[in-house]
């Protein structure tokens, strides 16, 4: 592997697409944006793509596909709100207002290919085929990630900021070694871009020429502190060319955007053109956590700014206009988003089924002869309890 | 030594070879070269075996412990990575996850702290946090310690940072053949494991037949090193535990005692983590007397703990309280003072002294 041969496959695909390698790197000049916020097509050459940047509108049946997963991570993003204001749940960092995001990032890969979310990726996780209660358990005070990562190709939701962007270089690394053609997504937000580790995963990823997308929610704040104090960089999606990838931006509240922008990303990463960096525009409707008190670094009316923008009714609006959201269909996404929400109401109202005595089992293949005495000490705290 | 085709011209080319074998199998062989070794039989054994690190491929290391890998094996087998160590650890954790068995370099101990974080909440937890299903066995080696008059951040002995941390195995080998086997035994093991080579020993040497040894592990027959304490010396008058680069100097200590008339035992732990708590536990109980020896300062080490097992199992043995030699509390000194830092028979000597003994 050499910076050589990186070189070269950057020139081969832009030449592919007609234009330099410095035009194939560098994002569009302007963030692509299908749909106006009140759902209307917006003219083509108001739309961002330019040559060697085109983005097709999606099948109208790979639109309701998506328009469905959005209505149920809605649905669950709310429900889970509600369920921590109840006492079910320990915590919940919701995705509300970045669906779409979510959304696109689990449905734009294929069997085989893998996901890398963070804590407040629930809702791509779910939409990656996770079962609902598999995907909250750690969010009910559990102390495992709830899933099997391989069963489903999708990490656990990673807390320690942007580290997990590095494993996911490796697991395409490893895929890539045994000529498997593997795609990995791995998502981050705005205010991981400041971590070293956001570095060291697209420097390693570009240098071993690996199918990584690094997927950034620029969703405007890292708890309190605004993008505007996270870096002074205007565009997170220029970064790309500096580890010499390919870099877009996309509105992030736009479905159909991102399904075409996040589509073409993966394609191009199987092909074998690296890495690329997608940065997409979006915002965090809700506090950090249940735990965070929003009120106290932002002005109400930037949030009732963003609600105009509301990738949900965006997308219904269109679907409406063009005539695929018949009532019938409408009233199945409902159903099956309300099927959702209720698993989860139901499964989260039964207490867990935690047992203590199990806090050895996975530290190591096989207990040490310390652990096996440490566990037995509890054992005999727990029986002396319950005799 | 001569070998038996030069002196005599006549006989077969087989004969020379086997005569040439034989000669190899006697002469010594370094620490690093089994290292080496174990790294090639390792990669030999066992496909999904990867090797990367900062200047591992073309290089072979700045210690020279991947030597020869790459053109043997391949630079998909053995590759130089960017210079970042946390991105090292962290694409191991993604490449374990997905079925590779990494074995990577830290350069020197002080330059594995950037890593610190991927390797205490992924390496060491991965596993536990998703109950089993994600094991990532994979070995971390880090060349480390003092005595080769390494200049600032070079020398650290940082096993308890590690040490301290659930999840992680902790192996330091002392001798030759241990280089050989334990390495083998990380490799192989289900969990990962930071493998700290003590970087003074890379150049001693030992008559070890490698080749003997690497049969006699495949064949799994040779002896458990991984929690399994190694009696260096056996002794009856008190025992010193150590461990790594501090073998050597307890070593040292009990042959000039035995000189005096005392008779030390040396304990060898291997493996910090799992910790041979009989072994050492034996021992004491037979000697009444314990000095652990270590070359990491001693406030809250791998020593302290040490020494509150034994208390807490030995006490009514103990004839002494348990003391300890070991580094100051103060940043690794510069080359020029490392003598006076570093635990020396002499100073085992002075504190071996200090065990009550009746007159």
């Amino acid at each position: 592997m050499s910076t050589d041969a990186t070189a070269d496959r950057i020139s081969e695909v832009s030449q592919k697409f007609g234009i330099s390698p410095e035009d194939y790197m560098l994002p569009a000049r302007h963030m692509i944006n299908l749909l106006d916020p009140d759902g209307t097509l917006r003219p083509q050459d108001q739309q961002g793509t330019e040559p060697g940047h085109e983005y097709p509108l999606p099948s109208p049946a790979r639109l309701m596909e998506a328009y469905s997963a959005l209505v149920t991570g809605r649905r669950v993003n709310d429900q889970n709100s509600a369920l921590v204001r109840q006492g079910r749940m320990a915590v919940y960092p919701s995705s509300h207002g970045q669906e779409a995001c979510q959304v696109a990032a689990a449905l734009c890969l294929e069997d085989g290919d893998w996901l890398f979310p963070t804590y407040r990726d629930t809702v791509a996780v779910l939409t990656k085929g996770v079962a609902p209660m598999e995907v909250m358990t750690s969010f009910r005070g559990e102390w495992h990630c709830g899933y099997d990562p391989k069963a489903y190709n999708c990490a656990p939701m990673a807390t320690p900021l942007t580290t997990q962007l590095l494993h996911a270089v490796g697991v395409a690394h490893a895929a890539k070694l045994r000529g498997e053609n593997t795609v990995v997504v791995a998502m981050c937000g705005d205010g991981a871009t400041s971590e070293g580790d956001f570095h060291e995963a697209l420097n390693f990823a570009a240098v071993f020429n690996l199918p990584v997308i690094f997927f950034v929610q620029n969703n405007k704040y890292a708890i309190s502190v605004p993008f505007s104090q996270q870096s002074a960089a205007p565009s997170l999606a220029h970064k790309a060319v500096g580890y010499g990838m390919a870099g877009e931006r996309v509105d992030g509240n736009d479905l159909m955007a991102l399904m075409s922008v996040m589509t073409r990303a993966v394609r191009l990463a199987r092909e074998g053109n690296g890495p690329l960096l997608i940065e997409a525009h979006t915002y965090r409707m809700q506090a950090h956590t249940n735990a965070d008190d929003d009120k106290r670094y932002r002005e109400d009316a930037e949030v009732i700014e963003w609600k105009a923008k509301d990738p949900v009714t965006r997308m219904q609006a269109y679907l409406d206009d063009a005539g695929l959201l018949t009532e019938e269909a409408a009233a199945k996404i409902t159903e099956a988003a309300e099927a959702v929400a209720k698993d989860l109401r139901d499964g989260m109202n039964q207490d867990a089924n935690t047992d203590p005595r199990e806090l050895f089992e996975h530290v190591f293949s096989t207990k040490t002869p310390q652990l096996a005495e440490q566990q037995a000490l509890l054992v005999d705290e727990l029986d002396r309890e319950e005799a | 030594m001569t070998t038996t085709s030069q002196v005599n011209p006549n006989v077969s080319d087989a004969t020379a070879r086997a005569a040439a074998q034989a000669a190899a199998k006697n002469q010594p062989v370094t620490f690093g070269k089994a290292l080496n070794t174990a790294l090639a039989d390792a990669l030999t054994a066992e496909k999904s075996v990867v090797i990367f690190g900062e200047d591992v491929g073309t290089l072979g290391g700045v210690f020279r412990i991947t030597d020869g890998l790459t053109a043997r094996f391949g630079n998909e087998r053995c590759f130089d990575t960017p210079l970042a160590e946390s991105g090292i650890v962290g694409m191991a954790v993604g490449m374990a996850m997905n079925g590779m068995r990494p074995v990577i370099e830290m350069q020197f101990d002080a330059f594995a702290y950037p890593a610190f974080e991927q390797i205490n909440s992924h390496v060491a937890k991965m596993r536990n946090r998703t109950q089993g299903r994600l094991p990532l066995p994979m070995v971390i080696r880090i060349p480390y310690a003092g005595g080769v008059g390494g200049v600032e951040h070079h020398c650290d002995s940082s096993e308890a940072y590690y040490s301290h941390t659930p999840g992680l195995k902790v192996f330091t080998p002392s001798t030759v053949a241990d280089a050989y086997l334990m390495l083998r035994e990380a490799i192989d093991s289900e969990d990962p494991v930071i493998f700290f080579e003590p970087k003074k020993l890379y150049w001693s040497k030992e008559q070890v037949d490698l080749e003997a040894l690497a049969a006699e592990y495949e064949a799994r027959k040779a002896a458990k090193t991984e929690g399994v304490a190694r009696i260096a010396r056996a002794g009856k008058d008190a025992t010193l535990i150590t461990y790594g680069p501090s073998v050597s100097v307890a070593m040292e200590a009990a042959k000039l005692a035995a000189e005096e008339g005392i008779s030390l035992e040396v304990v060898d732990i291997r493996t910090i983590v799992p910790f041979d708590d009989e072994t050492v536990s034996a021992s004491v109980r037979k000697t009444g007397r314990a000095i652990v020896v270590a070359e990491a300062q001693g406030f809250a080490s791998v020593a302290s703990e040490i020494v509150a097992r034994v208390q807490e199992r030995c006490f009514h043995s103990l004839a002494a309280p348990v003391l300890r030699v070991t580094g100051f509390d103060i940043p690794f000194p510069a080359p020029t003072l490392e003598k006076y830092n570093l635990p020396s028979a002499e100073r085992i000597l002075d504190t071996l002294d200090q065990l009550q003994w009746e007159a």
